[in-house]
């Protein structure tokens, strides 16, 4: 179907069933329970899991196809969420020419970047993106301020021209993002019992443009273009050797992730209209790397296991604070639950950074094929027990033949 | 006239004259072997046919044209294939995926982005590689992972490799060097049937005597960096300058 084999269709339709079932699966504990503190089934979280998930697979079509380690990419994201703001002060509130043009500035941005920086291969190119990241970084921070409007961010306004739009509502707000009409932030709330679950214009919406990216990630994948890409990472010697000059399809790559970045950061700002130079940081650059490799680089789904694993860990264990530790180990004696309390406290609240790190360490010493592989694994593990199993009835039922 | 015309070429490392005036013919349709003791200047002498390498002075023209200041690509694009010392395939990918590489790679190896069709719909492509595949005697292994092919199934599908690109000039860096003794006979038999079914030049450097004399019609000895003396195997064999320098020592 729609030109891919069957595993493949089968996984786009995995992903396609999770997208749309988001808001139930995210949100299993009822509210007002204890495991409430776990629900991640929140418009505001859910749209950044898809809009990283997308961000993290157009890495991947740089990273895991042709090796080529970026430590820039946020650039592109800031770059795009800037172009998005932009355009909703400039044209109209309506999200689709903003993220057209997120995409487009961040490709072409992707394409002076990767041109120089391409000359390199392996950790000088690495550096030479980085260097360029925090160039950007540095610029929309001081000089660009006109156009990034420097520390404070990029933010919308009453008297924004807007030309298909008005530049103030009404009642004298500002208006918000839209799809022709359909309101990003509209939220419908379904009650179930005790269970709430919300259904967001904005999550939707970024669902269905990442089902859109994770299909053409496919078919790049599956492409002749594809394997090129993987020739690349494999042997540029023998690459050459062949009359194959590596650099523009690697330059082809890294414009095509660089669109992909851009999409995410026109879709953050489609949700939440205003850009900072804070997001075209390295820290931002280093977690995509982080998302892809503890997804499994190189794979179709990792990254988005990756984006969304981090994502989770990001908005959910920085929730945890002490108060919420001695509710859950209130049951122990007095002495214990305090102890406790001090031992996990590290763990939690600001401190998530310390388990994200540990368990990025044992991602990468025991999984180095990260999520993916690790899925695998339990997989094989499951056939395996089920073949023994099969196995051991032939044994038995061989002796009355 | 030969294809490869190498006229007065001199390379130098520092204090060390890898070539010092090389002249070398190699005439079309010809098996031309390349031999030598260790340090010799073989290797550089091929590095500097392929683009690896520049020359410091002299000209290396192929069928006419000077292949000097050209990337290796580019030149590979005249029609130079090379075969390395060590097998220089794409290790993470399957056999069948390493023969597709060269079958997809224009003649002019212009650029295509062809990255919304798949693999699998193009018909004709894998024909081609399925075919080069049986000829090379792997299709039985197309869907292995290449890395894990012996030494002797990764050069057999790197020389398929090369002449999927139909190239007028093979260049052999030591094919067999390291190779069990049925892998080296397995490789002279393979050559040997790839002569005899197509117009190809084919220049060797070869270590091991067996291959060369079983294969070459005209031998270079190098020494020191200058071609000592070019003949055919016969008169090579008894040339006593060739047995001081060269044979003498293994006699």
């Amino acid at each position: 179907m729609f030109g891919l084999n069957a595993r493949d269709t089968s996984l786009l339709i995995v992903v396609a069933i999770l997208a749309l079932c988001a808001p139930f699966i995210l949100n299993p504990f009822p509210q007002g329970s204890a495991m409430a503190q776990f629900n991640a089934g929140y418009p505001d979280l859910m749209q950044r899991f898809v809009i990283f998930g997308i961000f993290a697979i157009g890495f991947n079509i740089l990273f895991g196809l042709t090796g080529y380690l970026s430590f820039g990419h946020a650039a592109f994201l800031g770059v795009g969420s800037y172009s998005a703001v932009w355009m909703f002060k400039l044209l109209s509130m309506n999200v689709i020419p903003a993220i057209l043009l997120s995409v487009i500035v961040a490709g072409l941005f992707a394409l002076l970047i990767g041109y120089v920086s391409l000359r390199r291969s392996g950790i000088y190119f690495s550096i030479l993106t980085l260097a360029f990241a925090q160039m950007s970084f540095a610029l929309a921070y001081s000089v660009l301020t006109p156009i990034t409007n420097g520390e404070t961010g990029l933010q919308l306004s009453l008297n924004d021209p807007r030309i298909l739009g008005v530049s103030q509502t009404a009642d004298g707000s500002i208006p918000v993002t839209n799809l022709f009409g359909l309101e990003m932030r509209g939220t419908y709330q379904m009650d179930v019992g005790p269970w709430m679950f919300q259904f967001n214009a904005g999550y939707y919406l970024s669902a269905l443009i990442m089902l859109i990216a994770f299909y053409l990630s496919i078919r790049i994948f599956r492409s002749p273009f594809g394997m090129m890409l993987r020739a690349v990472k494999s042997n540029q010697q023998r690459m050459n050797y062949t009359g194959l000059n590596a650099r523009p399809y690697t330059l082809a790559a890294f414009v095509i992730s660089g669109m992909y970045a851009g999409l995410a950061g026109g879709l953050l700002a489609s949700m939440d209209p205003l850009a900072g130079a804070e997001r075209m940081q390295w820290t931002a650059s280093g977690e995509v790397v982080l998302m892809t490799i503890l997804g499994g680089a190189g794979t179709l789904i990792g990254p988005i296991l990756g984006a969304g694993f981090i994502k989770y860990f990001e908005n959910i264990f920085s929730k945890i604070n002490d108060t919420v530790l001695h509710q859950w180990f209130g049951f122990l004696p007095d002495g214990l639950e305090d102890f406790v309390v001090f031992i996990v406290h590290p763990f939690i609240g600001k401190g998530w950074h310390l388990t994200l790190g540990i368990l990025f360490m044992l991602v990468v010493i025991f999984l180095p094929g990260g999520l993916v592989q690790g899925g695998q694994k339990i997989g094989k593990w499951l056939r395996g027990n089920k073949a023994g199993e099969d196995d051991a009835s032939k044994a038995s039922t061989k002796p009355a033949e | 006239m030969g294809i490869l015309e190498v006229k007065n070429v001199n390379k130098r490392f520092g204090g060390l004259q890898a070539l010092s005036d090389v002249n070398l013919s190699i005439a079309e349709n010809t098996v031309h072997a390349i031999i030598g003791p260790n340090g010799a200047g073989k290797s550089t002498l091929l590095n500097c046919l392929v683009g690896k390498l520049i020359p410091d002075t002299g000209s290396v023209m192929f069928d006419g044209q000077s292949v000097l200041g050209r990337a290796p690509y580019e030149i590979n694009q005249m029609g130079i294939s090379r075969v390395f010392q060590t097998p220089e395939i794409f290790g993470d990918l399957t056999v069948l995926e390493n023969m597709l590489i060269p079958c997809f790679a224009k003649r002019d190896g212009s650029f295509e982005m062809n990255a919304l069709t798949s693999v699998t719909s193009q018909k004709d492509v894998l024909a081609k590689a399925e075919h080069m595949l049986e000829e090379m005697n792997m299709a039985d292994k197309r869907h292995m992972h290449s890395a894990s092919m012996s030494r002797g199934d990764k050069r057999r599908l790197e020389i398929g490799m090369c002449l999927s690109q139909e190239p007028r000039l093979l260049l052999l860096d030591e094919p067999t060097a390291g190779m069990a003794r049925a892998d080296t006979n397995n490789t002279i038999d393979l050559l040997k049937q790839i002569k005899s079914e197509r117009d190809i030049t084919i220049a060797i450097i070869e270590h091991d005597m067996h291959v060369v004399f079983s294969l070459a019609e005209r031998i270079t000895v190098l020494a020191q960096g200058t071609p000592l003396v070019e003949d055919t195997p016969d008169k090579i064999k008894g040339h006593p300058k060739v047995r001081e320098a060269y044979l003498g020592e293994s006699a």
